[in-house]
């Protein structure tokens, strides 16, 4: 574990060659909201050839339907969804520019590919801790799809949001690495 | 007979929605800084440290724990010497579920049909398991349940050949195949006999058993010990970062079953294991 990286949006190419899994990071500035409806809603407007609710370049999306924000809060509370659900979509925004995704849990081979290929990075937030990261999203607002409720896409601008590297350019996989760490084998026996 | 009112039932399930989502249980919290204690990867420390200050700051804002607040699953038990009047329960479950999450700014997450998928806005209806009891109480417990654990459930309709050592190759690899996703360390409910549908039921009620009792059988007790130390052996961690804590209890209820059948079922909940409940 080493200090945190300060990071922000867009991401450029030169700062995501230098992540590695398990660095922290601090995100900051402009990232967007969207989990499966969405992810579903903008494939197929990009295979109908048409125009997404926001510019994929560089940009980085958050896994995330909020809560409704109570009186005097920017936002409900906000963390993670499960990345795994969007892998089927991922391949092909990474493929229209889209740098960086923040979520919880493992990813497919696809997508890690994807990734290398396309020089993209995946962060995992810490899963539950949903009151404590709505604190470092100080601006939201609906920029498409609002009948989707939890699932439309928002615009939030994050301050120092923590995550960690989970996928990074080189293929490596933060959860594989962790998990061969400290599993322990079963005792085979001899003889 | 003792009567108890609809719209007391509507605000006591009113209350336990939002108190259930927003302040974590001692027993969990417990659970969670034991677990700080044992871990020793680092980056799986450092998450647990966050879920804690996690649950002050829930408390504190008097915000839900997690954005998914899932879906209403209540366990309820009438006493049959309890008559409710003013309505039907089942109507007064779902106004309190309506209440509480509108009231609480909790988020829903319900959609009425699963292949159309058109949010219901109001997080009902619920799902509410009934059970009949002696007395003239009425026990409401609410377990709300999210997406992300609820999706790595599995049930497997094993052969009686397959005995004790089948039931513990199927927890462990339900957990392992689960990895992350299930926000860990995870607590494993695990149903074993009945039918198909009972064994689904017995795991999700073996989740509603405070943490840190063991089952008060004598063998099945020993089984959750034994299941906990080699899922932990599996190095999955919290968050699946890598650590030594993958689950935090296992609880196994079961039931009689057929000649032929040796069904297990596995539900896993968050770390946050969220519960509430209330006697009226």
């Amino acid at each position: 574990m080493s200090g945190p990286i300060r990071l922000n949006t867009p991401l450029k190419d030169e700062e995501i060659a230098k992540l590695n899994i398990g660095d922290f990071v601090l995100l900051n500035g402009v990232v967007y909201t969207a989990r499966d409806a969405a992810h579903q809603r903008m494939l197929e407007i990009l295979a109908q050839g048409g125009e997404l609710p926001f510019d994929l370049a560089g940009q980085v999306i958050y896994y995330v339907g909020p809560a409704p924000e109570p009186p005097g809060h920017v936002i409900g509370s906000a963390g993670p969804t499960t990345a795994g659900r969007m892998d089927s979509y991922t391949p092909e925004l990474v493929r229209h520019g889209l740098k960086g995704m923040i979520g919880k849990g493992q990813r497919s081979r696809e997508v890690i590919y994807s990734m290398v290929e396309c020089r993209a990075v995946y962060f995992t937030a810490i899963g539950g801790a949903a009151a404590l990261l709505a604190e470092k999203i100080k601006e939201s607002r609906i920029i498409a799809f609002p009948e989707l409720g939890p699932e439309a896409i928002r615009q939030i601008v994050l301050d120092d949001f923590p995550a960690i590297v989970a996928n990074d350019i080189h293929g490596q996989d933060l959860f594989k690495t962790g998990w061969k760490r400290y599993r322990r084998r079963k005792r085979r026996k001899t003889g | 007979m003792k009567e108890i009112s609809f719209d007391r039932i509507v605000d006591a399930v009113r209350k336990i929605c939002i108190e259930a989502n927003c302040v974590i249980e001692e027993d969990v919290a417990s659970a969670i800084r034991h677990a700080l204690e044992k871990e020793e990867s680092p980056i799986s420390k450092k998450a647990l440290e966050v879920i804690l200050a996690n649950h002050e700051a829930a408390k504190q804002k008097q915000m839900p724990l997690c954005q998914d607040t899932g879906v209403a699953v209540f366990f309820i038990e009438i006493g049959q010497d309890v008559r409710i009047v003013g309505g039907l329960l089942e109507d007064a479950v779902n106004e309190g579920v309506r209440q509480g999450y509108a009231d609480g700014y909790l988020r829903k997450s319900i959609v009425a049909n699963p292949l159309t998928r058109r949010n219901t806005g109001d997080n009902t209806p619920a799902v509410i398991h009934y059970n009949l009891a002696p007395g003239d109480r009425l026990k409401i417990l609410f377990c709300p349940k999210g997406g992300g654990s609820e999706n790595m459930s599995y049930l497997a309709m094993l052969k009686p050949a397959d005995g004790i050592k089948g039931v513990r190759k199927v927890v462990v690899s339900a957990v392992k195949k689960a990895g992350s996703n299930p926000c860990p360390p995870v607590v494993v409910g695990v149903g074993i006999g009945g039918t198909f549908e009972k064994c689904a039921l017995l795991a999700k009620k073996a989740l509603t058993r405070p943490l840190g009792s063991p089952s008060p059988k004598m063998e099945l007790a020993r089984l959750e010990e034994s299941l906990l130390e080699e899922i932990n052996k599996l190095g999955i961690g919290s968050m699946g970062l890598g650590g030594r804590v993958t689950a935090l209890a296992v609880h196994i209820e079961t039931f009689p079953c057929h000649i032929a059948s040796l069904p297990v079922a596995v539900n896993l909940n968050c770390h946050a294991s969220r519960h509430k409940e209330i006697t009226l």
